[in-house]
């Protein structure tokens, strides 16, 4: 097992490994004020590795620190309690207390030195804090899905939490629900100096809250980064297509110059990507973003123009204000798929069997060696 | 004492011994993942299955003050527990595990993992969350545990036969005394202690239903969701 290298007093370090029930092995650390998302397909172990965090789950082997204190650590048979962690936990289905109304959920997971009427009073802060002002004593039954994950939220961080766990907490609410939930939980964290921790397997709720992402698959960890550099530079094919890129192309690197590299596409396309240090020769998949690809009614036959690939509308499909489109390109075999804004093209191209040329934007490009594919 | 004294004093020791110690293991065996689970929980079960006569029968062998468990429970009690009122006790406590148990596994295993979970990472102790959290959730199951052990333990027959005997003023209870009347011919007095039995019974029968249908925990899982 690799351990997280030593963080700052307040960050969130995390290695935990296990072979049975099913196998883990997971490491990644999260700065105070930072949300880094926990990524992947159902059933990948991303919740597990939450419940480890806050000793729900116990791995065979671990190192959980956090504010400079050593919850879990198997070599030396530390394991500190659920109480003793420390921890805010939003679960999936929020687990309010049934019997209990919003303020008492709430009072109930404030540190109990405070005396009681202090813990309804920050209880009552939290509450203002989470928009649920005038809702207090309600209970649960009585509460819309977006006023439970509140209430959820307020509870979570009425204990001044070191780290704030999130599982799945927006997986039970509407979309326009969800949406306002995205915008408050925006705000509300913009206060919080801790690690928080969202469990997800929505890559767009992952690009709107978090700001860095670590991606688990099959109960490990994959790659760990920056948001938009490990959505845009994924380091292998799998992390690609579990990010949810479709437009892979087998390419071979063709030449560099001083401001891009070119890639050779099936046996004559050449496209023009950023410059990287590849070897010419080094067979790459190309990935390409949906967003640098634009089509163009007219059809070249000039197969050397530099990064328009051509081929043939194969899906046309309108949903509402835009096109989401397949092309199958010509000489590769292989289908490029994107949306583009109704407004943007002219619907009667929009049909299967009509060729288009496709334009790419040299920026959306992104080269994947075949040496990182494993 | 009368007969109805007899029947509610052992009904209510019956009740109060058993309230703790169903509450206890209801929640081990809800809780609890172990390997001979199925075995603990059938044999707690078997009261229900076995004719009363049959454990009537083992109890009255092993409270005889020739068996080695007889004379042990009687250095305990300080009189043999064959033919008097703690050995009846002893008895309808053994008799009435499944019926105080049962409601309460039932309760507890019914409540979401998930809120459990969510009291501990409040900082909720073990205790603070069974005693905010999880009694308050299972209620109805205890109010349906005491009414059942209660109304049974009345109406309770071949163990009280065997193990109490019928003394009159000590263990003659009142399903015992409506045998006596009817083996005597006196219907009126077997009417009137059955009447008074069946109006019980069904009454604490519509409680544990009337309660039962209005508990927290038919609202947990909605709640939860």
């Amino acid at each position: 097992m690799s351990e997280p290298a030593q963080t700052s007093e307040q960050s969130l370090s995390v290695a935990l490994q296990q072979h049975k029930p099913f196998p883990l092995d997971v490491t990644f650390r999260c700065h105070a004020g930072e949300m880094l998302a926990l990524i992947g397909p159902s059933g990948s172990g991303k919740s597990t590795v939450l419940r480890s965090i806050a000793g729900l789950h116990t791995v065979e082997h671990g190192l959980v620190s956090c504010a400079g204190q050593t919850w879990l650590d198997t070599k030396n048979q530390r394991d500190l309690s659920v109480q003793a962690r420390d921890v805010g936990f939003v679960f999936q289905h929020y687990g309010l207390f049934p019997h209990k109304d919003a303020l008492e959920n709430v009072a109930l997971a404030v540190p109990s030195h405070h005396s009681r009427q202090q813990r309804r009073k920050i209880a009552m802060s939290w509450l203002e804090r989470t928009n649920m002002t005038g809702l207090e004593l309600r209970k649960p039954h009585a509460l819309s899905g977006g006023q439970k994950q509140r209430v959820a939220l307020a509870r979570a961080l009425a204990r001044d939490p070191t780290v704030l766990l999130l599982d799945e907490p927006f997986s039970a609410v509407d979309q326009q629900t969800r949406r306002r939930l995205y915008r408050e939980l925006a705000q509300l964290r913009s206060g919080l100096n801790i690690p928080m921790i969202l469990v997800t397997h929505d890559i767009h709720e992952v690009q709107q809250l978090a700001d860095s992402l670590c991606l688990i698959h099959r109960g490990k960890s994959l790659q760990q980064g920056d948001v938009q550099t490990v959505f845009n530079s994924p380091k292998n094919r799998e992390v690609a297509k579990l990010l949810g890129h479709q437009n892979l192309l087998p390419a071979r690197v063709a030449k560099h110059d001083e401001q891009s590299t070119w890639y050779q596409l099936g046996s004559c396309e050449l496209v023009r990507g950023p410059s990287n240090s590849l070897p010419t020769g080094t067979a790459v998949t190309l990935l390409i973003a949906p967003s640098a690809i634009t089509p163009r009614q007219e059809y070249s036959n000039d197969a050397r123009s530099i990064n328009r690939l051509q081929g043939c509308i194969r899906d046309a499909v309108g949903m509402g204000d835009e096109w989401s489109l397949r092309v199958h390109l010509d000489n590769v075999e292989k289908s490029l798929r994107f949306r583009v804004p109704t407004h943007a093209v002219d619907a009667a191209m929009m049909m299967s069997g009509q060729r288009v040329s496709l334009e790419i934007l040299s920026s959306g490009i992104h080269a994947i060696s075949e040496d990182s594919q494993t | 004492m009368t007969p109805f004294v007899v029947s509610f004093k052992l009904a209510l020791w019956t009740m109060l011994i058993l309230l703790p110690v169903g509450l206890f293991i209801g929640r081990w065996l809800a809780f609890a993942q172990f390997r001979f689970k199925p075995w603990i929980e059938s044999i707690l079960l078997l009261p229900l299955v076995l004719p009363p006569t049959v454990i009537g029968y083992y109890l009255l062998v092993s409270f005889s003050p020739d068996s080695l468990s007889g004379s042990l429970a009687a250095q305990l009690f300080g009189q043999p527990l064959v033919f008097t009122f703690p050995g009846l006790v002893v008895a309808s406590v053994l008799v009435n595990l499944p019926f105080a148990i049962q409601p309460l596994q039932l309760a507890y295993g019914s409540m979401p993992m998930d809120i459990r979970e969510a009291a501990w990472v409040s900082g909720l102790s073990t205790a603070q969350t069974w005693w905010h959290i999880e009694l308050p959730l299972i209620w109805p199951g205890l109010l349906a545990s005491a009414t059942l052990v209660f109304a049974h333990t009345l109406g309770e027959f071949g163990v009280v036969l065997l193990v109490g005997g019928n003394i009159d003023g000590s263990t003659r209870t009142v399903s015992i005394a409506i045998y006596d009347h009817v083996q005597s011919f006196d219907m009126q007095s077997a009417g009137w202690y059955s009447a008074a039995l069946l109006v019980f019974s069904l009454l604490a029968l519509a409680l544990v239903r009337a309660t039962s249908g209005s508990s927290s925990l038919t609202n947990t899982s909605a709640a939860s969701q």
